[in-house]
Parts: structure tokens; sequence; C-alpha cells
């Protein structure tokens, strides 16, 4: 087998298991949090509810895809399609396993970190071209989040590219062998943990779409399989967060005993689950809280890691 | 920040608790027997309608989905001769129990009466009727009751004294 044949095996099998998943989270994210609200969730079609799934997808293929008159027609079809090319993109550089990986890029957290920065002019856009006033809070009120959150996001990650020495993932991935770097950069993986629910806007941080107050915010304006691509887009950066979590601070396939790529499924799961758990227990904050708390605690936090973990490194070399 | 991960514990441990959901067609939740629901109609412990046609319960209906027309037998037995109630009006509020005079009008603890069609919502007597008495078992309206009907005259009823001549003196 030629190797670009096989590396577009590869990277079709990836985005087939991607957006898969997507699709499979629905399912899993209903059920869970129906279970944690001490309910049963949808498990009534097909086994354990699981054509659910289909059915969601035969609704959302077949819905009226509405333009609104008054919208901006070019860019808002082109918006929900940036979010889906951007999460999808930066999967390419995640290492699942030995092996399975698009490209080895040697700057593949820059790349993932860039990919995220392109995603936001996806809900700004969408937030614009909508023409409404609710999008068009919306949209800001993501932008504003996304700017800010992504520039801690970056500094809280830049403790373990220090201890790794590399920017590429593979490298980080197997620079943990010995220790997983969750427990020397704790308070990077806190901050990491934080600026990812802000990046992907799950619960907690749903500001952008906060259904009480904005009713759906960016994408109020979108129906049909556009607003699916939204969907599915937030569903896949969900798990590229989660994935990134156990690339950088969890030793990616990394554990005894089990194949590499079950250990990575293993701990993307448990994040996955760790998402779920959090938009089930937590309240969604104010916005100007939020965005204290980014800037006037996190900012300075990441700061105060990147600062510490340098002199460490320092004095031990 | 300690509150948010007491929170996310407490979340944590509801995933396994016992789920409160019950499962509709399968298992039913149970009604009390004073549930609110399907409206009846009972009858004596004689297997006579207790229903006299007063309209009282259409009257006090606040939807008005009760129609009735009251008849006189023989006997001087009042009866609906028609009862009509349109269940895609009714409400369930029991004011019609409420004001039934002679324990005739009853709800009762059972929901599922969907039908497809509008009109087949709207009930008759013959489906109104039940052959037992309801929740007011051993009550005989007629028996109680000062009227005289055939069979029956005054001062024949329960706890009823033989009427009095007004006009004699004697004690």
């Amino acid at each position: 087998m030629s190797p670009t044949f096989q590396n577009i095996l590869i990277a079709a099998l990836i985005l087939f298991c991607m957006l898969n998943m997507a699709a499979l989270m629905i399912w899993i994210e209903r059920r869970l949090l129906a279970l944690m609200q001490d309910r049963l969730g949808p498990n009534r079609a097909g086994p354990f509810g699981l054509l659910v799934i289909l059915a969601d997808m035969i609704k959302i293929f077949t819905k009226e895809d509405w333009i609104p008159p008054f919208s901006d027609k070019v860019v808002f079809v082109l918006a929900p399609a940036i979010i889906m090319a951007t999460t999808l993109l930066s999967f390419a550089v995640i290492p699942f396993a030995p092996g399975i990986q698009v490209i080895d890029l040697n700057i593949g957290l820059l790349y993932v970190l860039a990919m995220s920065s392109i995603g936001i002019y996806s809900i700004v856009l969408a937030g614009w071209a909508s023409n409404s006033k609710y999008s068009l809070l919306g949209g800001l009120r993501m932008s504003a989040q996304m700017f800010s959150y992504e520039v801690f996001m970056g500094l809280s990650l830049l403790g373990v590219v220090a201890m790794a020495g590399t920017f590429n993932l593979r490298e980080i991935v197997d620079s943990q062998q010995r220790l997983w770097f969750v427990v020397p950069q704790f308070l990077g993986f806190v901050i990491f943990m934080i600026a990812g629910l802000a990046e992907t806007h799950r619960l907690p941080a749903d500001m952008p779409e906060a259904e009480s107050e904005l009713i759906a915010g960016y994408h109020a304006e979108y129906s049909g399989m556009k607003f699916g691509m939204f969907f599915v887009g937030e569903y896949v950066g969900v798990i590229l967060i989660s994935s990134l979590m156990v690339v950088l601070f969890f030793g990616g396939w990394h554990g005894p005993f089990l194949p590499p790529l079950v250990w990575f499924a293993l701990k993307l799961g448990a994040f996955l689950f760790f998402f779920i758990l959090c938009r089930a227990a937590m309240p969604r904050p104010r916005y100007d809280q939020f965005m204290a708390l980014g800037w006037k605690v996190l900012l300075p936090l990441s700061l105060l890691n990147v600062l510490v973990t340098g002199a460490i490194i320092l004095a031990n070399t | 920040m300690l509150s948010h991960i007491r929170s996310l514990a407490l979340v944590f441990r509801h995933l396994f608790r016992k789920n409160i959901t019950i499962q509709y067609p399968e298992e039913k939740a149970r009604l009390s027997p004073r549930y609110r629901g399907r409206i009846i109609l009972s009858r004596d412990p004689d297997g006579g309608e207790r229903c006299v046609g007063c309209q009282l319960c259409a009257v006090v209906c606040p939807v008005d989905c009760i129609a009735l027309q009251a008849a006189e037998d023989e006997n001087g037995r009042r009866f609906p001769e028609f009862f009509r109630i349109n269940f895609s009006r009714c409400i369930y509020c029991g004011l019609c129990e409420d004001a039934c005079p002679t324990y005739a009008i009853q709800l009762t603890p059972d929901v599922e009466m969907a039908e497809y069609d509008r009109p087949n919502l709207v009930y008759e007597k013959e489906d109104l009727l039940i052959s037992g008495e309801g929740k007011y078992p051993g009550y005989n309206y007629y028996k109680v009751a000062g009227l005289s009907i055939g069979g029956k005259d005054k001062g024949e009823a329960e706890n009823e004294s033989p009427p009095i001549n007004p006009k004699d003196l004697m004690p």
C-alpha cells in the first residue's frame, strides 16, 4: 500500500469517525443529561433509543432551508460551513495513536489554535449576516468571549510546550511517557478547561446562544441543515477540545495493558462525559461576570503559570 | 469555586439514583380514587338511574359541555331523556359532581380516552351510564327523598315519619 493512499485512508477514516461521533453525541448527551436529572431520556426508537439520531437527521435534512430575505445571503450561507470546516481540519494534527494521524506538523499546537481562531469568524459572520438584533448580540458576545478566552487558552498551553520543548503534538504525547502533564501543569489544565468551555460555547459558557436571553443568539435565523452544521460544529468542537486535553495533559495514547487507541478513546470519553456533567450541573454566569473572570483571574493566573514553569525549567538546566 | 465542585459531585451522584420516569404505556401511574377523569353516570342499588335531570350540572359547567333533557316515567321518576357530554370541551373541573344532588354524575380515575376523530369524544347516555353505584354505594335518592313516586308514597322514605294532618288537633 502506497503511503499516499494510506494517508488518504486514515484521513477519511478519521473524518468518518468524527462526524459519526458528533452525531452519536446527540444521543449520549440527551441520555446522560436525562439520567443526571433522574429521567430516562430517549429510549423508544431502536435499541436504547439509538435510532433517535436517525430521526434527528431525517428531520434536519427535510426541514425547510430558509434564507431570510433581509440577510446578507453569501455570508449567511458561508458562515456555518466555516465552523464545520475549521473544527474538522483541526483533527488533522491530533495524534490518536502511533501512526494514526493525518499530518505530523511540527507546529501542530499552533495550527489547532489558529483553526479555532478562524472558527470564531463563523459565529461573528453568522450573527452579522443574519441582520437581526438578537443574532447580532449573540455574535458580538461570541466575538468578545472568544477573543478574550483565546488569549489565555494559548498562554495556558505554553507551560506544556515549555516542558515538552516542542509544538509537535505527537512529541508532546511522547514526552508524557513517565508523567502526565496534568500533574506539573495542573493550573494550566484547569485554565485550559475553562477556556475550552468558553471556546466551544458549551452550557456554563453558552452566553452567545443563551436561550433565556437571546433566544438562540447567533443562529436564531438559521434553519434546516445550516442550523445542523452549527450543531455538528459545536459537538465536533467539544470532541476536539476533549482530545486536546487528552493529548496535552493526560498522556494521549499512553497507558498500560490496553492498545493505544483504546486508551485514547477511554480518556476522550471521560472528558466528553465531563463536558456533559458541566452542562447538567452549572448555571450560566452573567456575561460581565464571565468576562471579568477571564481578564481579572484567569489571565493573570496563566501568566503566573508561564512564569513559574519557565523559572523552574531554567533552574533545572 | 468549591460550590461548583460540590454541585458537580451532587449531579454526578444523581446518575445512580432511581429514575422517576414512569414508562407510560407499559407501566401506569397510580391515580387516586378521587382523581378527576372520565365522567360517568351511576345507578341506584336497585339498578335505576340516579340522575333526575335537574340540569344543575349543565348549569354549573364552566365550558357548557353537558347537555341533557329531563323526562318523567309512568311512576313519576324523573330521568334524562338524553344526556350528552362533549369531552373535547370538558376541563375535568369536577363542578358537576359537586353540584349533583343525587350523586349521579361522578368523575373517575380514568384518563385513557384519546380518539382520532373529534366527534367520537361526544359521549351519549349509553356511554356514560355504568351498572354500579360509583363512589357512594348504598345511596338511593328516591328512598331518602320525601317525594312520592309510584310504589312509594309520602312518609315512606327512610328516616321519614308519616305526614301529619295539620287540620287535626291530636298530638
